[in-house]
């Protein structure tokens, strides 16, 4: 049994149908890429299976629970975490204070200690900046910072928004190897991006998305030298 | 030079009330994005329930003010789910002119329950005034207990927000309420809980204003609500610290402006300085410049 399930999924934007009718599945463990133009609508689909936003039709499934209805904060502690679309940060906080709200479903106070050294291991210069204003941080901090503030849930799965949107290559080199480590260690990706071709290069299986279905998916290295794909979204 | 220092405490006094009031309307505003125009008369309501828990049931003032705080704790919460929570995703048009719907519902409901003749309050500050300078100043005991209480508001309020779970995740769906959600933060309980303190907060500022100003009626909460909001504007709607510091010096120039030049003008005086405030700085003193991210 999938890990996530999507499954007829159908999402409106009050007359506007931003999502047809799409399904896919998640393995536990799996890295799994989205890709798709500018406006296909990975952001919406990703909003909707956290909670943000509610489908006109289908459901979202999360290890075998029907999570469709469940809002956006009670999903956190089911073992989600969602790295958003331009990070959104909370630029006032310190970063100290933007990690611990990462952990705000967490009881134990002990264990988020240890998971937040975990993260200063990862991510140093989030530990050399951690008494700083979040909204003074560079691109590239403010996303090691929304990747390391999902971490602190500690969560099974992990969505992220494109997250080497707008960063400097050495970022985007960075972000790449980091999704990497968190895979390395267990923890299952979604990944949205439309760096397609660095996307393919670290996902097991990807869904290419086009104005709100899925018309491609498979083996993300079959996909890669697939024809068309490397027409439309490699550049090649 | 005694009646000058005088009338710098008793701004100051009447400002702490002012800024108490501010905490309420800023708060919200930085929360729920929205101006609570019924907010002056949830004052109104705190003060009549204080005043009908020591006049007619006869319970001591302390208890009478606590049960003026939990009236209206209950008063806002309820105003926020009923009214304003249908509204979450409505126009800011349609929330203010709700607002000014709310704020007129409860001066009725008022005239209606407790009459349109002005009450005398008794105060509840049995404190003996402070005489300095051979007699020249007389700090009476409500001048005193507002500032202390203004104070002690202002420290528990920015520990609150700043040490504990419930404080960053109001500052966190201050910012972003897509982003505090997606933390596992229960944004529509974090509204009621802005709504519930600043409600609180307007109970005891009732309380202390009526007993500086012994007269109470359904209007009571109206003018002071509105200073309030202005006091909120000027010191940067949004900002503790803004409501603390714009509350203080519209007192001041309030008090001032009726000892020095016209106590008719007085109220001509602190809006022009609140128009000349915002020309020059319009997001108030200490506003900063709110991004609105969709
Ligand atoms: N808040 C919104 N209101 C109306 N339409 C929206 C909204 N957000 C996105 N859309 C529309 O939905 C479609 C999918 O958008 P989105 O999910 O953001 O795409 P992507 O993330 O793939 O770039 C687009 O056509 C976009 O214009
Ligand atoms: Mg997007």
């Amino acid at each position: 049994m999938a890990m996530l399930s999507v499954n007829n999924l159908q999402v409106h934007y009050g007359m506007i149908q931003a999502i047809k009718d799409v399904s896919f599945d998640v393995n536990e463990g799996e890295v799994i890429a989205l890709i798709g133009a500018n406006g296909a609508g990975k952001t919406t689909i990703l909003h909707t299976i956290s909670g943000l936003l509610q489908p006109t039709r289908g459901n979202v499934m999360f290890e075998g629970k029907d999570i469709t209805k469940i809002p956006a904060h009670k999903i956190v502690s089911l073992g989600m975490a969602h790295v958003p679309e331009g990070r959104r940060v909370f630029a006032q906080l310190s970063v100290l204070e933007n990690l611990k709200l990462g952990a705000y479903t967490r009881k134990d106070k002990t264990e988020m200690e240890e998971t937040l050294k975990m993260i200063y291991q990862r991510f140093p210069r989030l530990e050399e900046r951690k008494n700083q204003v979040a909204g003074t941080l560079s691109g590239g901090e403010q996303q090691m910072l929304a990747m390391g503030r999902a971490l602190m849930s500690h969560p099974k799965i992990i969505l992220m928004d494109e997250p080497s949107m707008g960063l400097s290559p050495i970022f985007v080199e960075e972000v790449f190897k980091i999704i990497r480590d968190i895979s390395a260690e267990g923890t299952t990706v979604l990944l949205v991006e439309q760096n397609a071709k660095k996307a393919l290069t670290i996902a097991d299986r990807a869904y290419v998305l086009e104005t709100g279905n899925i018309i491609l998916q498979g083996d993300a290295k079959k996909l890669m030298n697939d024809e068309s794909v490397k027409k439309a979204y490699l550049g090649e | 030079m005694s009646s000058f220092f005088s009338y710098l405490i008793n701004g100051i006094s009447l400002g702490s009330i002012y800024a108490i009031i501010a905490l309420g309307y800023t708060m919200v505003y930085g929360i729920a994005k929205m101006l609570n125009f019924a907010h002056g008369d949830v004052i109104m309501v705190g003060s009549y329930m204080a005043f009908l828990a020591m006049g007619s049931l006869g319970l001591p003032p302390v208890v009478a003010v606590l049960l003026a705080v939990v009236v209206c704790t209950i008063l806002g919460i309820t105003i926020e789910k009923i009214a304003y929570k249908p509204l979450r995703k409505a126009p800011s048009l349609a929330v203010l002119i709700t607002a000014i719907g709310v704020s007129y519902f409860l001066q009725n409901t008022a005239l209606l329950v407790f009459g349109a003749n002005t009450k005398m309050f008794t105060s509840v500050i049995k404190l003996p005034p402070v005489i300095l300078g051979d007699g020249g100043v007389n700090i009476s005991g409500e001048t005193q207990v507002a500032i202390v209480v203004c104070i002690i508001i202002m420290i528990v309020l920015t520990t609150f927000i700043k040490k504990t779970k419930a404080g960053q995740a109001m500052l966190a769906v201050s910012e972003d309420k897509g982003a505090a959600e997606l933390m596992g933060v229960n944004v529509n309980g974090t509204i009621s809980l802005t709504f519930a303190i600043g409600s609180a907060l307007a109970a005891i500022a009732g309380v202390l204003l009526c007993s500086a100003y012994p007269t109470l009626s359904p209007y009571t909460g109206s003018m002071p609500g509105i200073k309030a909001f202005v006091a909120a504007v000027f010191g940067g709607i949004g900002s503790i610290p803004g409501a603390f510091i714009g509350g203080i010096l519209l007192g001041i120039i309030e008090n001032m402006s009726k000892a020095y030049i016209s106590s008719q003008l007085s109220d001509a005086i602190v809006f022009t300085v609140l128009i000349i405030v915002l020309l020059v700085k319009p997001t108030g003193i200490l506003g900063k410049k709110i991004n609105e991210k969709v």
